[in-house]
């Protein structure tokens, strides 16, 4: 799967394991207070975890054109200096429209520093 | 402009512009009120979301309502307060114009003893007509005050 000129900006690598789950190194350009990741560099993480969760759900049903309606992002844990990874899991596929919600983590996938919760609207092609 | 309140770090924004992912995004600062504050974001192509129609990512959008709604808050205050974002929850009403700089005004509302309660709007040439609409929270550790 090929990632939008903004993921190259976050720094997002696909895992090769999984190709669901993306990685964002630690950096200057993700850097929010000092020593910590920018609420918005994580926000853009889980939004592209989720744009490519979407894509796959709906690459077996034919494709569409996704268009995001609303993002509501709750912030648990300050992003320190490491790696952080992002997943996507779509838990509705619907005709129009799709619920897809997100995570980030650094150390354990069971202790997340953020999540997040998106509608998008989808024009399927037929 | 000079009754409203400058701390050190709303100065050294307004002298050196933003750092970190910020200033990656290219974000600059624009304007601000007693409680609200105004930063804008230029088009930029490094930003696309979607190819195949130019329009750029939501998470900038939502990266720049993040700042305002943060500024706003020590705007409101009067001084600068370590805080964190609780949530934030960013209505897409329509994409972006490509080739346009996006505005986001961030607005303060209310501040209680840990938490602050922010709104803002972010449009790309007319404020009548936005094209992302937010809510959210912040919380300060040590209290705000």
């Amino acid at each position: 799967m090929t990632l939008p000129p903004y993921a190259e900006l976050l720094g997002l690598t696909l895992d090769p394991d999984d190709e669901t789950t993306l990685m964002m190194p630690f950096g200057d350009d993700v850097l929010g207070r000092p020593g910590f990741l920018h609420g918005g560099a994580i926000s853009g993480l889980m939004e592209v975890a989720a744009i490519v969760a979407l894509r796959h759900a709906l690459a077996d049903e034919g494709g569409g054109r996704i268009k995001p309606i609303n993002v509501t992002v709750d912030f648990m844990r300050g992003g320190r200096d490491r790696p952080t990874f992002g997943k996507g899991v779509v838990t509705r596929l619907g005709t129009r429209v799709a619920n897809v919600e997100a995570t980030a983590w650094q150390d354990d996938p069971a202790r997340p520093i953020a999540a997040a919760r998106m509608n998008y609207l989808i024009a399927r092609h037929d | 402009m000079s009754t409203l309140p400058i701390f050190p770090e709303l100065a050294e924004l307004l002298r050196d512009g933003v750092s970190g992912h910020g200033q990656r995004l290219g974000l600059l600062y624009r304007a601000q009120g007693p409680d609200w504050v105004e930063l804008a974001l230029p088009y930029n192509p490094e930003q696309i979301g979607d190819p195949e129609s130019g329009v750029i990512a939501s998470g900038p959008i939502l990266s720049m309502m993040d700042m305002a709604t943060s500024l706003s808050v020590w705007l409101k205050l009067g001084s600068f307060c370590s805080h964190a974002t609780l949530d934030l929850r960013v209505d897409y009403l329509r994409p972006a114009t490509p080739g346009k700089t996006i505005i986001g005004r961030g607005e303060c509302y209310r501040i209680t003893r840990s938490i602050a309660f922010v709104r803002g709007q972010a449009h790309d040439g007319d404020p009548d007509d936005p094209l992302a609409h937010v809510a959210g929270t912040f919380m300060a550790l040590e209290g705000y005050k």
